[in-house]
């Protein structure tokens, strides 16, 4: 039931993005950061949502970008990105969206043991507004339930 | 019972409907079986399954399927798939 790690340098807070691409290419960025993505992984992300719509945006509010395991993974590795000004996926219900995780899994049988961290945490309706207003690093992964 | 979570990726999201429908499942104290699968693989998955848990944007790609299909609105509140697993279940 844990988290994939997030370490500090996965998390961005007050960031700015120009539309969707660009908030899920910064939660790429930040899981290349911490050395559990490639590049690549950003492109893959980004198609999946070109490819399929807006359905990662799974809450109101929250956007959980994220591919299959490929190439472009190197290790799990989850990433937080908090924008200063929400932006819209298309999404019917949950738009906009002000905080994008960047979720990535190496092998997909381990999976279910990363989304139930993730569960533990959202399914407390109000950890989405708590991230979105986190003023500090600590502050995200204290929310996330991450050892400091 | 068998209840098949569908997204893109066949990790994550539809995990997350996997995770929280069992747990509300758990709570109803229905017995059921919950395979999360992307979109691409459900005619390998579906067999008997008698719901579909998903997102809007597949519910034209599921297409024609003796399965409920519910849509998720909100993966995280466990009080939607609670009424909507209830209503299916009847």
């Amino acid at each position: 039931m844990s988290l994939p790690p997030l370490p500090p340098e996965a998390i961005e807070l007050g960031a700015t993005a120009a539309d969707w691409r660009a908030a899920v290419r910064l939660a790429g960025a930040g899981l290349v950061r911490s050395g559990a993505a490639l590049d690549g992984y950003s492109d893959e992300m980004i198609r999946m949502i070109d490819e399929h719509g807006p359905y990662v945006v799974i809450a109101p509010g929250l956007a959980l970008a994220h591919a299959r395991p490929g190439p472009d993974v190197l290790a799990d590795g989850l990433a937080i990105v908090t924008l200063a000004t929400p932006v819209a996926f298309g999404h019917p219900h949950n738009d906009p969206v002000r905080v994008v995780l960047g979720l990535a899994i190496k092998a997909s049988d381990r999976h279910l043991a990363a989304v139930a961290g993730l569960a533990n945490v959202f399914n407390d309706s109000t950890a989405i507004a708590q991230l979105a207003d986190a003023k500090t690093v600590d502050a995200v992964r204290a929310i996330m339930g991450v050892d400091q | 019972m068998k209840i098949v979570a569908i997204c893109g990726a066949g990790i994550g999201s539809s995990g997350i409907l996997k995770v929280n429908a069992e747990r509300v499942l758990k709570r109803l104290d229905l017995d059921a079986v919950v395979v999360a699968a992307d979109i691409a693989s459900l005619p390998d998955v579906i067999g008997t399954a008698q719901i579909i848990l998903t997102s809007a944007e597949f519910v034209d790609a599921i297409g024609k399927t003796f399965a409920d299909v519910i849509v998720i609105e909100n993966y995280f509140d466990t009080a939607e798939l609670t009424t909507k697993l209830e209503a299916a279940l009847g």
